[in-house]
């Protein structure tokens, strides 16, 4: 009887990943064809550069923040806790303040995102390493991330105030999330780190469900927690200096479609939970950027608009949650 | 055979253990007890590997608990912590489920779903299989809890309190398991208790803690006498034998 009804249960969150899977090949679909005009192979491709930048950011936000808030324990927080985006925009403010604006379109983009994402993985594997020591404090560690988040965008405003006006309009060009000048090279680079980290998320699903069940239930069921936990955040760091090196940060999105996701699909298994959440946010960025280019007619970056919606979306959840 | 020799802990500048050496030996069920803030669940914990070892050695089954694989550790010894909360939206197979996860790192077989079945049904919890553990009552979560920690398989169980929100016939199902267990394959209990009735009624040995050090440790018959449970517990209470059952009464 049991095992009858548990199946039936996996079978609903089945039908419900196949109907996201299905609904964000709609969107895809949508997104490649509304309003093709003019030379057809040159907007296909340009297209196509869009979307498979934004699936690759959107399955690197989804997985990243479900692993951290698992690791973490914690279903309301996202990786930018960490401080890396916060490093992120100040590394370009740096780089504009010491290069100039004209200088620093001119570096060669695949230094730049080499550059960018080393320096983010840097800076996280500085903050997790000291986890593999013997006395060890998550919430100490993301209180440093914290502090120093803050610190990165006191340094960010004090450099921005000194910028003139033209290359404050360059950084400000780099520093909210847009999917319109992604370059194909470096598409390539980061969909290499992307599909790396998410394979290993993937094989490390059911070690997530053990991790989620708590520290002393994951230890006691013989999870080497400290080398595990530290290595998913060192992956969680990957997946977020690669795709915030990609198209810029992304804080909100993770919030957004984690606790949506949640809500569609009712577990939290992990077997599930990625892969649901990786839809969810491709359905969400590529819906998005079509409504973005086609009804709103192009103007904005889908940053911000992903940030506005998402802001709104997560009140409404919250004032729904407090109302049951 | 549990094996703890010269094991110091301090927490915070405060001394929680004191230099403790002991010894349980393979197989029966050993209660420990003490008052508050005695250094049980500290001891337990250590065992278990939950917390670093300070200072000192402890080994199960000669297996040094702070260098041996961790996954290998969980194949022979599962603890129950008080009080672990699940976060997790589970139901309560799923739950007990991991009890398995040292043997097939997450994909049940065959055999692994007789043995959820067979311990859903051992703690009372069929009926409950297909409930989310957050719409259960308290009790009803801890002998899922217990039940996954069954499931572990161990010859080794440690278990912290594991009598607390039980009511009295889900408490003494549970004691009545762990003698049985104990008694026909032979597994080695180690369970904090707080009613020392249930201690004197189903433990063969009781280890008696103060003050974060050892303070008695023997047969069962031989800790259940009034001046020694009085230099445990800090009041005088008569021990008479009712019904061939050794009983406390601390309620006088």
């Amino acid at each position: 009887m049991t095992e009858v009804v548990m199946h039936r249960g996996l079978l609903r969150h089945e039908g419900r990943l196949a109907m996201m899977a299905a609904v964000a090949v709609l969107v895809g679909v949508a997104f490649m064809t509304i309003g093709l005009r003019g030379n057809l192979a040159f907007v296909v491709e340009l297209r196509a550069v869009r979307l498979a930048a934004m699936v690759l950011v959107g399955v690197a936000v989804a997985i990243s923040t479900v692993v951290f808030q698992t690791v973490c324990a914690n279903r309301i927080i996202t990786p930018s806790i960490m401080g890396l985006d916060a490093l992120y925009v100040f590394c370009q403010t740096a780089l504009v303040f010491a290069l100039s604006g004209f200088g620093f379109a001119g570096i060669d983009p695949r230094l730049h995102f080499l550059g960018n994402f080393t320096a983010m993985t840097g800076f996280a594997l500085a903050l997790f390493l000291p986890m593999l020591r013997r006395r060890f404090d998550l919430t100490l560690m993301l209180l440093t991330g914290v502090v120093l988040g803050v610190l990165f965008r006191s340094l960010t405003a004090l450099l921005a105030r000194l910028l003139d006006p033209n290359d404050f309009a360059v950084l400000q060009g780099t520093v909210f999330a847009s999917f319109n000048a992604v370059e194909p090279d470096l598409l390539l680079l980061a969909g290499v780190i992307t599909v790396a980290c998410v394979a290993i998320a993937w094989r490390a699903r059911h070690v997530l469900d053990v991790l989620a069940l708590g520290t002393d239930t994951a230890i006691g069921l013989g999870l080497a927690w400290r080398g595990t936990a530290a290595g998913l955040l060192v992956l969680v760091a990957a997946l977020v200096s690669a795709s915030t090196a990609l198209v810029g940060p992304m804080a909100f999105l993770g919030l957004l479609v984690v606790s949506l996701t949640e809500r569609i699909v009712g577990t939290n298994r992990h077997a599930i939970l990625l892969p649901a959440a990786a839809l969810t946010a491709i359905i969400v960025l590529v819906g998005g950027q079509t409504v973005l280019q086609h009804v709103l007619g192009g103007e904005g970056s889908l940053g911000i608009v992903v940030e506005f919606v998402g802001g709104i979306v997560f009140l409404a959840i919250l004032f729904a949650g407090g109302r049951r | 055979m549990i094996e703890i020799a010269g094991v110091s802990l301090a927490l915070g500048g405060s001394r929680i253990l004191d230099n403790v050496s002991l010894t349980v030996a393979k197989g029966g069920v050993t209660a420990l007890v003490g008052p508050n803030g005695a250094g049980k669940s500290s001891l337990l914990s250590l065992i278990a590997r939950l917390r670093p070892l300070q200072s000192g050695r402890i080994t199960v089954d000669g297996l040094p608990v702070d260098t041996t694989p961790s996954r290998q550790l969980a194949r022979i010894m599962a603890i129950l912590r008080q009080d672990s909360g699940v976060a997790s939206r589970l139901r309560v197979a799923e739950l007990v489920g991991f009890g398995r996860f040292p043997h097939n790192r997450g994909r049940l077989t065959a055999k692994d779903r007789e043995i959820v079945a067979a311990s859903l049904e051992q703690f009372d919890l069929s009926d409950l299989a297909l409930r989310f553990i957050d719409t259960l009552s308290g009790g009803q979560r801890q002998r899922a809890l217990v039940a996954m920690t069954f499931c572990q398989g161990t010859d080794y169980i440690l278990l912290d309190e594991p009598l607390n929100s039980l009511d009295m016939f889900h408490a003494r199902n549970l004691m009545r398991t762990l003698r049985r267990i104990a008694d026909e394959h032979g597994k080695t209990v180690l369970i904090v208790l707080h009613d020392i009735n249930h201690a004197a009624s189903y433990a063969d040995r009781i280890v008696a803690m103060k003050g974060g050090a050892v303070i008695a440790s023997g047969e069962t018959g031989d800790i259940i006498r009034p001046d020694i449970l009085e230099s445990i517990f800090g009041f005088s209470m008569r021990v008479e034998n009712i019904a061939g059952r050794l009983t406390v009464l601390h309620h006088a």
